[in-house]
């Protein structure tokens, strides 16, 4: 059955690599804006040095992880959920039901496919000009790359329950565009891609340490930036696991909800 | 041995209308209203019936992807909505506006993933394949990326997609619609084989009586959710009351032609159009035009299928509830 899914994942890593100039130009999009953020950043790292205790070096690495991760884990929405939009719009959801294949399941590989075609192409791309035009601070050490990646990995987990749960929403308002459009604007402000989270005063900043959003950008560039290290380390990866359980768990209860309703109900 | 087992199922929805700014109606519409067929193992069925009758609604409920309301529902020996997925592996569906094809990528990988979907033995895998690309003629098509097909060629290829994994049945939504002629004759060529050669057993909706005509030894009419027809085509003629019209030149102009049992539809110069029930023999009929006018040439018209089928739905437009 795993088949079914590696076959899915590697179709839409393909998928995504026959659209050659749309994949330029996002690339170009996120260096462009990498460098407008950096640039800000340097300036207001120069009049506030040591802002949320990182560094002006770092934090215009910051930046520029956050721009590899953007479109990566998906921040502002998208990726499959663009797919199952359209199927809504045209009644093909109606054929999915009736395959032998798991709807989370088919959606999550589709995903993973993606990701790893823009981790690529929007993420390693903008980040190695970054890496040339500005001073970053990244690490030598094989090992801590590794460890982001699979900060990177669970954050898309955490992404795509978030985002699952949006689309699932489809089912009952035909239409999944609207709380889409409410999710990005939270998830952008949470996940930190603006602004490392450490500089959210008060409530708001432990509201942001609680929330699952983090996992996507705040929590992997922490790891490069090698700000979480032995337990801490750990504890950050027990804490993107435990949402990505939570949010999947809860796309399959919806998920069976959905389907309950369209057999049911009539779609 | 019966494949399709349907007995007095039923199905409705609740509609609800707006009525006013706040208020709004729910309103019960009956889709399938007792609806009881079997279909035998490697028949080929047509199922038609004006829109809005309840064909969908019917193979939905046979693909489990919708639940009767009443009623008991069989295909292939299990109930479809409760065993949704273990059907979803012996049953082949196509739907003429909607493709399981992968949009931006070559026709071969969706042929891949239906391999693994549905764990094709490879052998078996490739046999299909070869044969599905032989008769729908595919081959130049297996790497062209679904979105650069045209509509026939899309068409063949979720034909082939859906039977990859020899389903014991098939259902067809309007598998022609929107084809040119020629790949109207390939879709059809290629059913006919299926059905004939590998006893599978075929469904077939459509508003094209062409597909039914050659296709379909058998026609089941639905409206208004009841089945008004079920039988062989020629049951179909004797249902619509349909009428054979004989064409005859006459030496020269004539007043129209009085004879019993005949009616007159049109007068053309010397040519004569003379309407009589298809189920009397035109022999006497023609002795008694050449006994009594001077006949120069003859022939027979059968009725056209469409008209046949327009007076049913016109018969049945008012059913008793």
């Amino acid at each position: 059955m795993l088949g079914v899914y590696s076959a899915v994942a590697g179709g839409a890593f393909r998928r995504y690599s026959t659209y050659r100039a749309a994949t330029v130009a996002g690339a170009v999009t996120n260096t462009v804006f990498g460098g407008i953020l950096a640039s800000t950043m340097l300036a207001l790292w120069h009049a506030r040095p040591g802002l949320g205790g990182y560094d002006a070096r770092q934090a215009v690495t910051y930046i520029w992880i956050s721009q590899a991760l953007l479109v990566t884990v998906a921040v502002w929405g998208g990726g499959f959920q663009d797919d199952v939009q359209a199927r809504f719009r045209s009644g093909d959801i109606a054929i999915d039901l009736y395959r032998p294949v798991d709807f989370q399941g088919w959606w999550l590989a589709s995903d993973v496919g993606r990701a790893a075609f823009q981790l690529v192409t929007r993420g390693a791309v903008p980040m190695a000009v970054g890496a040339l035009a500005f001073d970053l601070t990244l690490p030598r050490q094989p090992l801590v790359w590794a460890e982001f990646l699979l900060a990177v990995a669970l954050g898309l987990l955490v992404s795509f329950g978030l985002r699952f749960l949006v689309s699932l929403t489809g089912f009952w308002l035909h239409d999944a565009e609207g709380v889409r459009a409410a999710m990005m604007v939270v998830s952008m402000f949470f996940s930190g891609t603006l602004l490392p989270l450490a500089l959210f005063p008060g409530l708001l900043g432990e509201l942001a340490r609680v929330l699952p959003f983090s996992a996507m950008v705040q929590l992997p560039a922490d790891v490069l930036l090698q700000r979480r290290t032995g337990q801490s380390l750990l504890n950050l990866y027990a804490f993107q696991l435990a949402w990505a359980a939570v949010l999947l768990a809860a796309g399959r209860a919806v998920q069976a909800l959905a389907v309950r309703k369209v057999v049911v109900q009539g779609g | 041995m019966a494949v399709i087992e349907v007995e007095d199922v039923r199905r409705s929805f609740t509609v609800r209308t707006g009525n006013g700014r706040w208020r709004r109606e729910k309103r019960e519409v009956r889709a399938v209203d007792g609806l009881t067929f079997q279909v035998e193992e490697g028949e080929c069925v047509g199922y038609i019936g004006p829109n809005g009758a309840g064909k969908s609604t019917t193979v939905k409920m046979l693909t489990g992807i919708l639940v009767p309301s009443g009623g008991r529902l069989r295909v292939a020996g299990v109930d479809p909505a409760a065993r949704r997925a273990a059907l979803a592996r012996r049953i082949g569906v196509v739907f003429g506006q909607r493709t399981t094809l992968w949009w931006d990528l070559p026709l071969r990988d969706s042929y891949e993933l239906a391999r693994r979907i549905y764990r094709i033995p490879d052998a078996r895998y490739r046999a299909n394949l070869d044969r599905c690309v032989e008769l729908l003629d595919l081959g130049a098509l297996l790497d062209t990326p679904v979105r650069q097909l045209s509509l026939g060629q899309r068409m063949r290829g979720d034909l082939a997609a859906a039977l990859l994994h020899d389903p014991s049945v098939l259902y067809l939504d309007e598998p022609t619609i929107g084809l040119d002629v020629i790949s109207r004759t390939k879709v059809r060529e290629f059913l006919r084989e299926t059905n004939r050669d590998r006893r599978t057993t075929v469904l077939l909706t459509t508003h094209d009586l062409t597909d039914i005509e050659q296709l379909c030894g058998r026609v089941m009419v639905i409206d208004h959710g009841r089945l008004v027809l079920d039988g062989p085509l020629e049951q179909l003629h004797a249902a619509g009351e349909s009428e054979r019209t004989l064409v005859v030149d006459l030496a020269a102009a004539h007043p129209p032609i009085e004879l019993p049992g005949v009616r007159t539809v049109k007068v053309e110069g010397p040519r004569q159009w003379l309407a009589f029930p298809a189920r009397q023999s035109a022999a006497p009929l023609v002795a008694a035009v050449a006994e009594r006018y001077p006949l120069v040439d003859l022939s027979v018209r059968e009725p056209a299928i469409e008209d046949v089928i327009a007076r049913i739905y016109a018969g049945a437009a008012e059913p008793a509830r």
